[in-house]
């Protein structure tokens, strides 16, 4: 066995049992959907910072993000605008969502928007949309873990070649049941401070057997390293980069493991912190997708060792390949078990995160109203196992091109659920039947433009009198939702149909 | 919160202006320790967004104690 495997295998073995300590850490009746779903709402600053660091920086972006630098040059670098703009909006919006949750006992943004406007179906459809962009997100968590066991070159032939991956998920599956957030919460810590070692070892090791950073610059070409000049008549991908990392930022934080990881905190103030403290991850992640030219600057994909993983895996393949061209043996598998277990913390949050949503807002709000506490927290437990078990069996039975493809449309999605949710925060102008039609309007919208482009970019060149626009699909897809949902009103208004009571009524959502 | 503490929000919007207008960054020069323009102007917006964020945050917290929920 060589040194990689058996370091990997360590920390493998260390986070699983931590996983199955977390029901014993800080003990809470888990037999509750507040203790299982949100781990009591009781974490504090620091942990909550280790929770959401774990759960928005996923091992699919580890790899994803180096990989579009590696092929596609300065467009993949709209990762870090994307953490930048988002924690000023988090610092908004977030705690308003917390104190309105904390007052009211809701679990997840869905309870919150069907009480806000008296409309389960405006529940139902935040949940839905939910459910359906976590599912692929899961499962591309997955694929980060097979390019390092691939790497590794663990797995037999035939049925066994995906044993090691099957392994992994059911005992992150079983330790998820048994300790819900509290699992992911605890393992990020161990998952964040192995990132953090990594990328900081690599981006000071690795240079330093290329020349410099002048030096991997000096070899990506000019036209990678900034965008062309916009033809005439276009703002080119100028306005595509810009309006990727506000889109993304905008969606990331409609996602159900973002709320849930929110939730969790013990204070709005704990939510503010983390708002503050939160970019030290982009830092981290920018040095990361640098590691895309580092990779291109050594030619990896030209040496024949690595050969075989290109061809599988394509761009993806690009880090594990630069860490095992330049990197000792043994830290080398310190770095793979940071990728498998940094997939492992936002696949259990988002598990958690889409029973919470599956529990509420479909089993309780229309197939058993009257379910106990107790019954709440068994079903989430329940659609926890067959949310990773769906994810497993698509990542296994279905070519991975479909769930990047789904992950891309999930974010063009999860986004139609923003004027719902941030404008309940602050107005209830919108009437509810409008936030239904917008919702409906802004889906089909942004999954014509993305179906447009043969769903192969997200980047949609919108013309108007003469000039082109490109910009992601998310963006204008929201807009055409927010425009559609503000002509509705207006007409449903004046037809005075009725807007149901406001059931947050008595709280005082403060915050911002 | 006074009207004069409202306005201190606007700090956040600023890292909007800073990093989303691409045409401000998008050159090779001036290099800094061999990273070109676009990618150290960019990383430097991750300190100053904190900043920005952190202000705000000592800013509003006189209100705290009326917050509905605080730290026990």
């Amino acid at each position: 066995m060589s040194a990689a495997l058996g370091i990997f295998l360590a920390l493998f073995l260390l986070v699983t049992g931590l996983g199955f300590w977390a029901n014993r850490w800080r003990p809470g009746d888990l037999g509750l959907l507040s203790e299982w779903g949100l781990g009591g709402r009781r974490f504090g600053a620091l942990v909550t910072w280790f929770l959401l660091g774990g759960d928005l920086y996923t091992a699919y972006t580890f790899i994803a993000v180096p990989a579009l630098v590696f092929g596609q040059g300065a467009l993949g670098f709209f990762a870090l605008p994307y953490t930048i703009v988002m924690y000023p909006i988090m610092f908004m919006i977030m705690p308003k969502l917390w104190t309105v949750a904390r007052e009211r006992g809701y679990v997840t943004a869905a309870d919150f928007v069907e009480q806000r406007f008296d409309c389960r179906m405006l529940g139902l459809l935040v949940a839905v949309t939910g459910i359906l962009a976590t599912m692929p997100y899961i499962a591309l968590q997955l694929v980060g873990i097979q390019v390092v066991l691939g790497a590794l070159h663990l797995g037999g032939t035939g049925i066994w070649a995906e044993a090691p991956l099957i392994i992994a998920f059911v005992v992150l599956a079983a330790y998820t049941y048994t300790g819900g957030l509290r699992a992911p919460a605890l393992i990020a810590i161990v998952k964040d401070i192995l990132i953090y070692t990594t990328v900081l070892t690599a981006v000071v090791v690795i240079p330093a057997h290329l020349g410099g950073w002048t030096a991997i610059f000096a070899k990506v070409p000019a036209a990678k390293l900034t965008f062309a000049k916009p033809p005439p008549h276009s703002t080119g991908i100028l306005s595509g980069y810009a309006t990727l990392a506000l889109g993304s930022a905008l969606a990331l934080l409609m996602y159900p493991h973002t709320v849930t990881g929110v939730l969790g905190a013990k204070s709005a103030d704990v939510v503010r912190k983390n708002a503050v403290f939160l970019p030290a991850y982009s830092f981290v992640l920018g040095l990361l997708a640098l590691l895309g030219y580092m990779a291109y600057a050594a030619h990896v994909n030209a040496l024949p060792q690595f050969r075989d993983g290109f061809a599988h895996f394509g761009p993806s393949y690009a880090v594990p390949a630069l860490f095992m061209r330049f990197l000792p043996s043994w830290f080398v598998g310190f770095a793979f078990a940071a990728i498998a277990i940094g997939a492992l913390v936002p696949a259990a949050i988002m598990s958690v995160a889409a029973a919470n949503l599956f529990t509420r807002n479909i089993y309780k709000a229309f197939l058993h109203p009257r379910v106990s506490e107790a019954g709440e927290a068994r079903t989430a437990k329940l659609a926890s196992l067959f949310v990773k078990f769906g994810a497993l069996v698509f990542v296994l039975g279905i070519p991975e091109k479909y769930a990047i493809v789904l992950q891309l449309l999930g974010g063009i999605w999860i986004i139609q659920t923003f004027p719902a949710i941030v404008i309940g925060l602050y107005t209830r102008w919108p009437h509810r039947y409008a936030l239904v039609t917008g919702w409906l309007a802004g889906m089909i919208a942004g999954t014509a433009m993305a179906a447009s482009t043969s769903f192969k970019s997200v980047i949609y060149p919108l013309t108007m009198a003469g000039y082109t626009v490109p910009a992601y699909a998310a963006v204008y897809a929201v807009l055409v939702n927010l425009i559609v949902t503000v002509v509705a009103t207006w007409v449903l208004k004046t037809l005075r149909i009725g807007a149901g009571r406001d059931g947050t009524l008595d709280v005082q959502m403060r915050g911002a | 919160m006074g009207l004069a503490s409202r306005w201190i929000y606007l700090l956040l919007a600023i890292p909007f202006f800073g990093t989303l207008w691409v045409p401000l960054y998008n050159h090779v020069r001036p290099t800094f320790l061999g990273f070109p323009f676009f990618y150290w102007y960019q990383f430097a917006w991750v300190p100053a967004s904190v900043v920005l964020t952190a202000i705000v945050y000592v800013a509003r917290r006189p209100s705290a104690p009326t917050d509905v929920t605080r730290d026990a």
